[in-house]
């Protein structure tokens, strides 16, 4: 059988928030972009996420990101012809503590200059605001303009975006093998389509670390399967999105009124899927109760799970390869890459175009793991556009690389 | 010790665990209901005065055998009623009994979770006053009480004629029974059915009954709507160009049987599309094993064969169960189970035959017609959301419109979303997948599961 050949500017594994918003941006600075989806497009971590919109809580390294991306959710319908339910309700970050309060007041001093407006509510205000609150929350920390969306209309929007600015996307299309050599990169799907593209983008997310370790960048990625849950649709009482300061749970109430949930681990079922276990869903629902005490007369009528990267300092990995000219990895976002997500795609295109980002992404560049052992010396680092650098291409490499199915 | 388990106490689990009891086992029998009997033989409470006769018609002397049955293995077995098993993983079942949750660890499990109405949806089912045939079966079993003074039942299936049968026979006034088959499908049946003379010879008798006691039966009766504005006030209906119009109070609707297949979905076993059900059913083999090892499917659960079936189902899973184990069972037993099974299969065709499922149901829907009551999602929805995305999936279409995503889980509106999205993305219905199990099985409140007691840590879920 003859296999379709397409020759484009860039290649693009993996369709989930990242790779589309990647596709997108590549077609509106005019390049030609192929994205190869093993599944369906924005059908995986970026499609049965929490759903949260927020930058409150990240490390500081993130923020100019965050704050890019909170630019781009502001934009939402006309980049991507929804408004994917986002709406920026607030995010409150609740304490438990006077030491939960105090390290609340400390990030706030720390991300001043990111425009966040975090505002500390305490005590009786909080009473007045919050009265379905549980007696354990002594305050926390509302930055008004963060929020919520519906991650199951958004990541799929933003690729059939893409596709409508003219990125071919081909969905139920795994990757069987990606040849790089000095001419660039071959990606063959199966016995009908090959690809070749002078620029590759790794954005598979839990499954990247092969792409990156067959061109000799293994990082020590491990999948997490975030436990979430649902309960039936409820009178509205709650605006914000909340979660809790040092980590637990974190729900919000939907516009149809249900109560998405998240917190704990769920288990693999498989490499490719997951869901909650009994004891991630016992425990969500004792915290659920504890922080909203009027849940105890709610039903859960779901339960599910997803497969995430984390990498051990649970930054992602963003940039330039240091081992293969024309790779560029955005991957491992420790289940916070939704909210950055439009933002890393942006970044993904001017690294592709440009082979720098307008926003600082130091802290994410995939040779903080090169020096761990194990892991594969990386040569000298090049900056330069990655089209350029390609021409010094050394050695080509042909590894195989898993089918995901 | 770890005991076997059987999920169900209708016909299949019952015979299940007298088989298991019989070979000196002590099954562990959940049920959600308060008392066993499954749906078909279902009990009313305890103080009830109703006779097995009027509550069951010709089912009496199964049901009252069945009872027997189940109340002689009292000692012998641990029967939980008023048990939900919202979920499943590693051995182990999650059970919500009475308003608390339990672990109940198994040792080989027979699952025997029955069947649902196959609900296809006309305009006008939401209003309060539509039942589904099962549910006005319950009504009347469970409770002695009829859906309405002057009741429509309509649909197509035998339980069609038979909940008639039960109305009429129990004092209820039915109005009109309104089959969308047509008399030519019944007869074109018919050598299909002679493989089993006596189950159509009921059928036959319940219409000639029926027709003896004055209650109209119109065959190729296409609903068009249910009218009302608070309440049902009649139903519409259309036979080959002619439209009708008949008023009543209350109406059950209805379209066959559908397996409930959550759990086994939860534990893994692997499924495959049936042509006759139009539906994707766990796979299992001649004697109930699954394709997951010491896990046995038996009854409508698995496969729509009905309650005679389910009990032969029920017991040669049980068999399947103790010689999995190494144990002595008589193996001619066992054979002539599996025989009778066979035996019923060109019936089950004939009955598809008779009854054949309305495949332009879908084509025919309204673009207004709401197919998803818990989120409130029409046809016309559904349609535009695979027109605009490209849908062509079911966990997709409920990703991206919500349907499944209510309170049933698409138990209710999963066969008609699946038609809907088949006929709007031009695919046969087989390919176009199904809905993802998911716990919990049934909506479980928080305030059970945020007292369950702390789990001691365990392996992870070999699935």
């Amino acid at each position: 059988m003859t296999a379709r050949r397409c020759v484009t500017d860039v290649a693009i594994v993996g369709g989930g928030i990242v790779g589309s918003s990647a596709a997108l941006a590549l077609r509106r600075m005019g390049l030609k972009v192929v994205l190869l989806e093993r599944d369906l497009c924005g059908s995986r971590s970026s499609g049965v996420n929490y759903g949260g919109v927020r930058r409150q809580g990240r490390p500081l390294s993130q923020l100019p990101l965050a704050q890019r991306a909170h630019e781009l959710w502001g934009r939402l319908p006309e980049l991507i012809g929804t408004d994917g339910e986002y709406e920026r309700s607030g995010h409150f970050k609740i304490a438990r503590s006077a030491a939960d309060m105090a390290s609340l007041e400390r990030y706030r001093a720390l991300s001043q200059g990111f425009d966040l407006d975090l505002e500390l509510i305490s005590g009786e205000r909080l009473r007045a605001r919050c009265p379905w609150l549980g007696a354990k929350a002594v305050g926390g920390s509302l930055c008004p303009a963060d929020g919520q969306a519906n991650p199951r209309l958004v990541s799929p929007a933003f690729a059939r975006a893409a596709e409508r600015a003219g990125a071919l996307v081909f969905e139920r299309t795994p990757v069987d093998e990606v040849i790089g050599d000095r001419a660039g990169f071959t990606l063959r799907c199966g016995p009908t389509l090959e690809v070749r593209a002078p620029l590759l983008l790794n954005c598979a997310g839990a499954w990247a670390g092969q792409l990156a370790a067959q061109f000799g960048e293994p990082v020590p990625m491990h999948s997490g399967h975030p436990a979430m849950a649902v309960t039936e649709p409820m009178p509205h009482f709650m605006d914000w999105s909340l979660g809790v300061e040092g980590g637990g749970i974190y729900c919000r109430q939907v516009a149809r009124g249900n109560l998405v949930l998240g917190g704990g681990a769920g288990v693999a079922l498989d490499a490719d899927r997951a869901r909650s276990d009994r004891q991630a869903i016992t425990t969500l629902a004792r915290q659920a109760v504890e922080l909203i005490p009027a849940l105890r007369d709610a039903q859960l009528i779901r339960t599910w799970s997803g497969t995430e990267g984390y990498l051990p300092d649970r930054e992602p990995v963003l940039g330039c390869s240091r081992t293969m000219p024309g790779l560029i990895h955005g991957f491992g976002f420790a289940g916070a890459g939704f909210q950055i997500g439009p933002a890393v795609g942006e970044v993904l295109a001017e690294l592709a175009r440009d082979g720098r980002s307008s926003t600082p992404i130091g802290a994410f560049g995939i040779e903080r793991f090169a020096a761990q052992p194990g892991a594969a010396q990386a040569p000298a680092a090049s900056a330069a556009p990655a089209a350029a650098a390609m021409a010094a291409a050394s050695r080509p490499t042909s590894l195989p690389v898993l089918s995901h199915r | 010790m770890t005991l076997p388990v059987i999920v169900g106490a209708g016909p299949a689990g019952v015979r299940a665990a007298q088989a298991l009891a019989a070979h000196g086992l002590r099954p562990v029998l959940v049920d959600e209901a308060p008392r066993a009997g499954g749906q078909v033989y279902r009990r009313p409470p305890a103080h009830f005065r109703r006779s097995p006769a009027e509550l069951y018609g010709s089912e009496a002397a199964r049901a009252v055998a069945l009872h027997a049955a189940a109340d002689a293995l009292a000692d012998r077995i641990d029967h939980r009623p008023d048990s939900l098993v919202w979920n499943a993983q590693g051995g182990v079942l999650d059970v919500l009994q009475r308003g608390r949750i339990e672990r109940l660890p198994y040792d080989g499990l027979i699952v025997a979770t029955g069947a649902t109405d196959r609900v296809l949806p006309v305009p006008g089912w939401t209003l309060p006053g539509v039942t589904t045939l099962g549910g006005a079966q319950v009504a009347l079993k469970f409770q002695g009480c009829a859906i309405g003074e002057r009741v429509v039942l309509m649909g197509s299936g035998p339980l069609l004629y038979l909940v008639a049968y039960q109305y009429a026979k129990a004092g209820a006034r039915v109005v009109a029974v309104l089959d969308s088959a047509r008399l030519a499908d019944q007869v074109a049946a018919l050598p299909l059915m002679l493989t089993r003379p006596a189950i159509l010879m009921k059928g036959a008798w319940y219409v000639a009954w029926l027709r003896a006691h004055g209650v109209p039966i119109v065959r190729d009766a296409r609903p068009l709507r249910i009218v009302g504005g608070e309440r049902v006030e009649g139903v519409e209906f259309e036979q080959g160009d002619r439209l009708q119009a008949i008023e009543c109070d209350a109406v059950g609707i209805g379209h066959a049987l559908r397996s409930e297949t959550q759990l086994p979905d939860l534990l893994g076993c692997r499924f495959a599309f049936d042509e006759l059900q139009r539906a994707h059913l766990p796979l299992r083999d001649a004697a109930g094993r699954s394709s997951v090892p010491g896990l046995y499917l038996a009854g409508d659960g698995a496969g729509i064969l009905g309650a005679d079936a389910a009990e032969w189902a029920g017991e040669r899973a049980a068999l399947a169960l103790l010689e999995d184990r190494g144990l002595p069972v008589d193996a001619a037993r066992a054979r002539a189970l599996e025989q009778r099974l066979a035996g019923l299969r060109p019936f089950r065709r004939g009955l598809e035959r008779a009854f054949p499922f309305p495949i332009d149901w879908a084509a025919r829907a309204d673009d207004e017609l709401i197919v998803c009551r818990c989120e409130h999602l029409s046809a016309g929805q559904l349609r535009r959301t695979v027109r605009e995305t490209g849908a062509d999936d079911i966990n997709r279409l409920k990703a991206l419109s919500r349907v499944g995503m209510g309170r049933c889980q698409g138990r209710m509106c999963g066969v008609a979303a699946t038609e809907i999205l088949a006929q709007a993305c031009g695919r046969p219905v087989g390919e176009v997948g199904r809905l993802r199990g998911q716990a919990p099985i049934k909506p479980v409140p928080l305030s059970a599961l945020s007292s369950a007691p702390s789990a001691v840590p365990e392996p992870e879920a070999a699935a």
